[in-house]
């Protein structure tokens, strides 16, 4: 136990000045280093924005965070399978919601939408527009005419693609048609006040919005709704929050879902996404990989008799080995830190203004992109990288340093 | 005195390509504790091999080397290197020096790898450093001193943690002669003031001379072993 720092620091010192001897190949293996370092932290942090956008996108689109219906509502929306009393389940659900939560009640329910010339079916959103335009993408899409107002029980919003579609435009009439709770098919005229425009053309084809009380009057609802949607303050709350609510909700009739369950689509490409980015970590770390371990097996190979005279002086195998590891570790800290650097302050100069990809508009909001992609550098994204080139890098050091810790005092020294 | 090297019946040979050439040829050898002894022999003769085997740097392919008291074969790779480090002090004739390493430094590793404290270390360092004769270059690395005091440093390495035993090979081949005499100088007094036995490799006619037992290695066999009755000067 004498002075282990002690050891320790003069280790590091010799290491430190071995890693300088060739002071142009270090700065070879430490510029690979940085790059590979900088672009994984860039692009993963690029991949994250756009997975974070993609999240965002549909939170935006009517899922919100929390979803509460009726048990049999998710597997067949049907008018029937509608939550009743919804204020009294609300009280027993506030509590469990963190601070900043909002929500809004819904209805949601499949109808036919037409005019003098088209008719097509949609799905008709009865809305309490104060509370939804703080929850949902509807609030702030209104491009024509206006955002529908408390009371306005005659109004409804359309989107833009529905418009072109159907020919019309503000200040016309469109009938809905849809089955009331009594299974009678019912119809009403509805004036267009607002045409909304939102990412997707099939939601601006696929959703029409009224007033809550409208609509519960046009189905014969009473106070009856569809859905509860919640919003969290963060994407992350969104499964433990869900599990909360269910246990306060366990033996009454709601089913409660996160978005995870709600969007398994969204789910899945979350965990490819994960797993994508885990391996452009290694495809990057394998090209420097072979760098790394090309440059210790040059350093190693040339101080091979250095080896074989410590090993002369008494130096034990295991110690050659932590030496050679040491002064890899020196280099990839240093490497490592400054692409860290780079790769931060890069992402941080890209979500000044974002990357605009409007130009590619159609495309990135087919594949449910945002239209500008913002990097997200997530720690533990950060810390994967990091550990990838630490670990492997090491992992690949490791060769040349049992090469020289192997070979006999005498071996080592005649080595050329 | 007891006897500190012992080897039995030791022979080496080398792989060339498929060509086994061999280096030495049933060695038996007894080296006294306290002893100033040369192994000499022209090029190629064996002595350096032999030297890296009684200093258990290479492995004998037969017979049996006993040095204070430890036969090599029974010991582990890094019990041997406990050996090296505690009770064997080398002195190459390319000096091998750590490069980047002062002198200072240079001394003070192996009682580092001792795990002697660092107040200690530096204080032994600075002590035997003056003993050979370098006090004032002990912060300088091994490419700023000439030859004669990269290999006194090496010297000063060896002897530093008190060895039993130092082994030099050829350690005056690349000085001058008075240098080379200097050094001579060095090992003997501390041959004489600490007790240490040298072992040296030569075809030095001068080296010879200081040496109290000569032995010549010829064409991996024992030739001759001449003992002197008194010390040179």
């Amino acid at each position: 136990m004498i002075g282990n720092l002690d050891v320790v620091t003069m280790e590091l010192q010799l290491a430190w000045r071995n890693i300088w001897r060739n002071p142009r190949r270090t700065a070879v293996i430490l510029t690979a280093v940085i790059i590979g370092v900088w672009s994984m932290v860039g692009l993963g942090a690029l991949m994250r924005g756009i997975l974070i956008g993609m999240i965002q996108n549909n939170i935006d689109t009517l899922t919100g965070h929390i979803q509460i219906h009726q048990q049999a509502y998710p597997d067949d929306p049907a008018i029937e399978h509608s939550i009743s009393d919804p204020e009294t389940w609300m009280s027993a659900a506030r509590d469990a919601l963190p601070a900043g939560s909002r929500w809004s009640q819904r209805i949601r329910i499949g109808a036919v939408v037409s005019n003098a010339r088209h008719t097509r079916g949609a799905i008709l959103m009865g809305i309490d527009p104060a509370a939804e335009a703080r929850l949902s993408f509807i609030g702030t899409a209104v491009t024509e005419g206006a955002y529908l107002a408390d009371g306005d029980t005659g109004g409804i919003l359309i989107g833009r693609a529905l418009a072109q579609q159907f020919d019309t435009r503000l200040g016309r009439k469109l009938i809905l048609t849809a089955q009331d709770s009594d299974g009678e098919i019912v119809s009403r005229a509805f004036r267009i006040r607002g045409i909304y425009q939102a990412e997707m053309a099939d939601t601006e084809k696929g959703f029409l919005f009224v007033n809550r009380q409208s609509a519960q009057q046009l189905l014969k609802l009473g106070n009856r709704i569809s859905e509860i949607a919640i919003r969290l303050p963060a994407h992350e709350m969104a499964v433990p929050v869900a599990n909360d609510l269910k246990a306060r909700l366990a033996g009454s009739p709601l089913r409660v879902r996160a978005w995870p369950e709600i969007l398994p689509l969204l789910k899945a490409y979350v965990e490819m996404f994960d797993t994508f980015i885990l391996i452009w970590f290694i495809v990057v770390f394998v090209a420097m990989g072979f760098g790394i371990l090309n440059t210790t097996l040059m350093a190693v190979f040339e101080r091979m008799r250095e080896f074989g005279v410590l090993k002369a002086l008494g130096m034990r195998p295991g110690r050659i080995v932590r030496g050679v590891l040491l002064e890899t570790l020196l280099m990839l800290v240093l490497g490592i830190g400054a692409g860290n650097l780079l790769g931060l302050a890069t992402c941080w100069g890209l979500s000044i203004t974002g990357i605009d990809l409007s130009a590619m508009a159609e495309g990135v909001a087919y594949a449910g992109m945002a239209r500008i992609i913002t990097p997200v550098v997530w720690i533990r994204d950060l810390l994967r990288a990091n550990l990838v080139v630490l670990l492997l890098g090491l992992l690949v050091c490791l060769y040349p340093a049992i090469k020289a810790a192997r070979m006999t005092p005498v071996a080592a020294m005649r080595h050329h | 005195m007891g006897t500190i090297v012992e080897c039995n019946g030791v022979s080496k040979s080398y792989r060339q390509g498929k060509l086994v050439v061999p280096a030495l040829a049933e060695i038996d050898l007894c080296v006294e504790a306290g002893g100033f002894m040369a192994l000499a022999g022209p090029s190629g003769s064996g002595k350096t091999t032999l030297l890296n085997l009684i200093g258990g740097l290479d492995d004998a392919d037969s017979g049996t080397i006993r040095v204070d008291g430890r036969e090599y074969a029974r010991q582990s790779k890094a019990q041997l290197a406990d050996l090296r480090l505690h009770r064997i002090g080398f002195v190459f004739q390319a000096y091998n020096l750590i490069p980047v390493l002062s002198a200072l430094e240079n001394v003070e590793y192996v009682m580092l790898l001792q795990g002697v404290a660092a107040r200690e270390r530096r204080r032994r360092a600075r002590e035997v450093l003056a003993v050979v004769g370098l006090e004032g270059m002990a912060h300088r690395r091994p490419a700023e001193l000439s030859g004669g005091q990269q290999q006194r440093v090496a010297v000063a390495r060896a002897i530093v943690s008190n060895p039993s035993i130092v082994l030099a090979d050829e350690p005056t081949a690349n000085l001058d002669s008075k240098t080379g005499e200097g050094l001579l100088h060095l090992m003997q007094r501390m041959n004489s003031d600490r007790g240490v036995t040298f072992i040296f490799s030569t075809h030095d006619e001068m080296v010879m001379a200081y040496a109290r037992r000569i032995v010549q290695i010829r064409d991996g066999r024992i030739a001759d072993d001449l003992h002197k009755a008194s010390e040179h000067r």
